[in-house]
């Protein structure tokens, strides 16, 4: 199958790998995805008091689809308050990475994985 | 840029400069030996035939069987087809029930489920965890009414050798007729049709550095074997397979088999090494197995799973290799290999699975190069892995609450 270059520029290139301590007060942990199904994403936020995601990471285990669409949200996330960021959408990540229909699952479970980042961040918080 | 590596020798093989060369003799004017072999009033076709004739006795000679019992075919796919469906529309009186194993190719498995549509039924066995027929299983799935056992001697992804000698004195003992899908195996493994009680073997040139779209139906004349035709026509192939003989294709199957008989010894030990050296190579990574027994095992193949990274990404990582990944991500399906799944590997090895296939071009610098190459994209994309993380953090990944999708 062929890439588009931005697939194989983020797959080459990813953004933000790596870890935030998760034990965190003011960090969200978003983990989604199955083994069996071969893609599982996590993905970190840390948030500023004043609601803006400061820092992004993640780690994938996926296909080269996969790791781009987490890499890319990793770069949209920083900096955009958190309802900023549960706007971004699946048809955007697939749009910019130029997705073929066989991958647009990556795209979606990206959007799942910035929902669950920050519903972690949100859960933590409300104790 | 340089080409990868070829490592996908089980996907298809270069046609060997010596068969290329004949088989351009058989095709121009000039050459003289373009002739349809099914002419029988001139010089063109006497010709044509001889060289159909002589082909026949080299596959023939490779798997020591009547060169009468080589049925010229398009590939092993079509032998497949024509084995399964011919055996089961000649003896439905006789009755419907068909065995065979689910890791079968998918021209078996896809025929057994066409033949489904029509009345007939299929026991599909499940191999054991080292992918191998366990023969009480199979004899217990026999029936008064069992035409055909149909199992492959190699198997495509995982390269293990059935025991086709054993399954032979079962079905021959019941009068229930063999097929064997040999299209791996022919060329790599001894194959003595006299002493085997096999009715019926597919073969394929491209496998064997022959050429592609051409392969043989054996069909055994004592006991005799009976096959209701597939392609109808002129009658050729004694009324089992119509259809003009492609000479130039033929003559190089015949060359390629008659080169495989006498290189093919000495060839298996080079390859072998090659591929010891190669699992050498990759044993001391972390979380990495084998898919398959080791032992019985045809020299050419190595399926390992990487733990913790996906098929896909690890070949995308990998292009200056060209190998193939064991879970079927490239085509349309997200479905991991399914011969995996049968013999029982967990999705998440079935999605991290390589299949390495070394050929008679392989060089101990190539084997080298992919070791090296195969080391650093393992730990960058473990680098990425959350799996590895929660791995090495001594996290049981199946006590996890995943969220399927």
């Amino acid at each position: 199958m062929a890439y588009s270059d931005k697939v194989i520029d983020h797959y080459e290139n990813p953004r933000n790998v790596g870890a935030l301590d998760k034990d965190a007060a003011d960090v969200g942990t978003g983990m989604v995805g199955a083994p069996a199904c071969g893609d599982v994403m996590r993905l970190q936020i840390k948030v500023s008091p004043n609601g803006v995601i400061e820092d992004a990471k993640f780690k994938t285990y996926g296909c080269g689809s996969a790791i781009a669409s987490s890499s890319l949200v990793t770069e949209w996330m920083k900096g955009k308050t958190l309802d900023q960021a549960l706007e971004i959408k699946n048809s955007q990540i697939a749009e910019e990475l130029a997705l073929p229909p066989v991958k647009i699952h990556c795209s979606v479970l990206a959007e799942d994985a910035i929902k669950a980042a920050i519903e972690d961040y949100k859960t933590k918080q409300s104790k | 840029m340089s080409k990868p590596i070829y490592l996908d020798y089980a996907a298809t093989t270069p046609v060997d400069p010596r068969v290329a060369e004949k088989m351009c003799s058989f095709l121009t004017l000039d050459s003289g030996h373009f002739g349809n072999p099914a002419s029988r009033s001139h010089s063109f076709g006497w010709e044509a035939e001889q060289a159909v004739e002589e082909a026949r006795k080299q596959v023939a000679a490779l798997v020591n069987c009547d060169p009468k019992e080589i049925v010229w075919t398009s590939g092993a796919t079509e032998s497949d087809n024509l084995a399964v469906k011919g055996v089961a529309e000649f003896y439905a009186k006789k009755g419907k029930h068909i065995i065979t194993s689910k890791t079968e190719h998918k021209a078996v498995l896809d025929t057994c489920r066409h033949l489904e549509r029509f009345g007939y039924e299929i026991t599909y066995l499940q191999p054991e965890l080292d992918g191998m027929i366990d023969l009480a299983k199979l004899e217990a799935a026999m029936r008064p009414d069992t035409i055909l056992v149909s199992i492959m001697h190699v198997n495509n992804e995982i390269g293990v050798i059935q025991d086709i000698a054993a399954i032979g004195e079962l079905t021959r003992s019941r009068g229930i007729l063999f097929h064997v899908d040999a299209a791996q195996s022919a060329g790599k493994v001894p194959i003595d049709l006299d002493k085997l009680k096999v009715d019926l073997m597919s073969f394929s040139a491209h496998k064997c550095y022959g050429p592609k779209g051409i392969g043989a139906l054996y069909v055994r004349r004592k006991p005799r074997v009976r096959l209701e035709a597939q392609m109808h026509g002129g009658g050729h192939e004694r009324g089992m397979r119509s259809g003009t003989l492609p000479t130039h294709q033929i003559v190089g199957m015949g060359e390629a088999f008659r080169i495989a008989r006498e290189e093919m010894a000495q060839e298996n030990e080079r390859i072998r090494m090659l591929r010891d050296r190669l699992l050498k190579g990759v044993q001391n990574i972390e979380e990495v197995y084998v898919n398959g027994d080791m032992e019985r095992r045809v020299p050419h193949n190595l399926n390992i799973s990487f733990n913790y990274v996906e098929g896909e990404s690890l070949m995308m990582a990998l292009r200056d290799l060209a190998v193939s990944s064991g879970s079927a991500c490239t085509s349309a399906s997200l479905e991991p290999s399914y011969v995996l799944r049968a013999i029982g590997r967990p999705d998440e090895l079935a999605h991290s699975s390589l299949r390495f296939s070394i050929g008679r071009y392989t060089t101990e610098q190539d084997i080298d190069r992919a070791v090296e190459l195969i080391h650093q994209k393992i730990s960058k994309l473990r680098e990425l892995s959350p799996l590895w993380d929660m791995y090495k953090e001594g996290i049981d990944l199946s006590s996890v609450q995943w969220s399927a999708h």
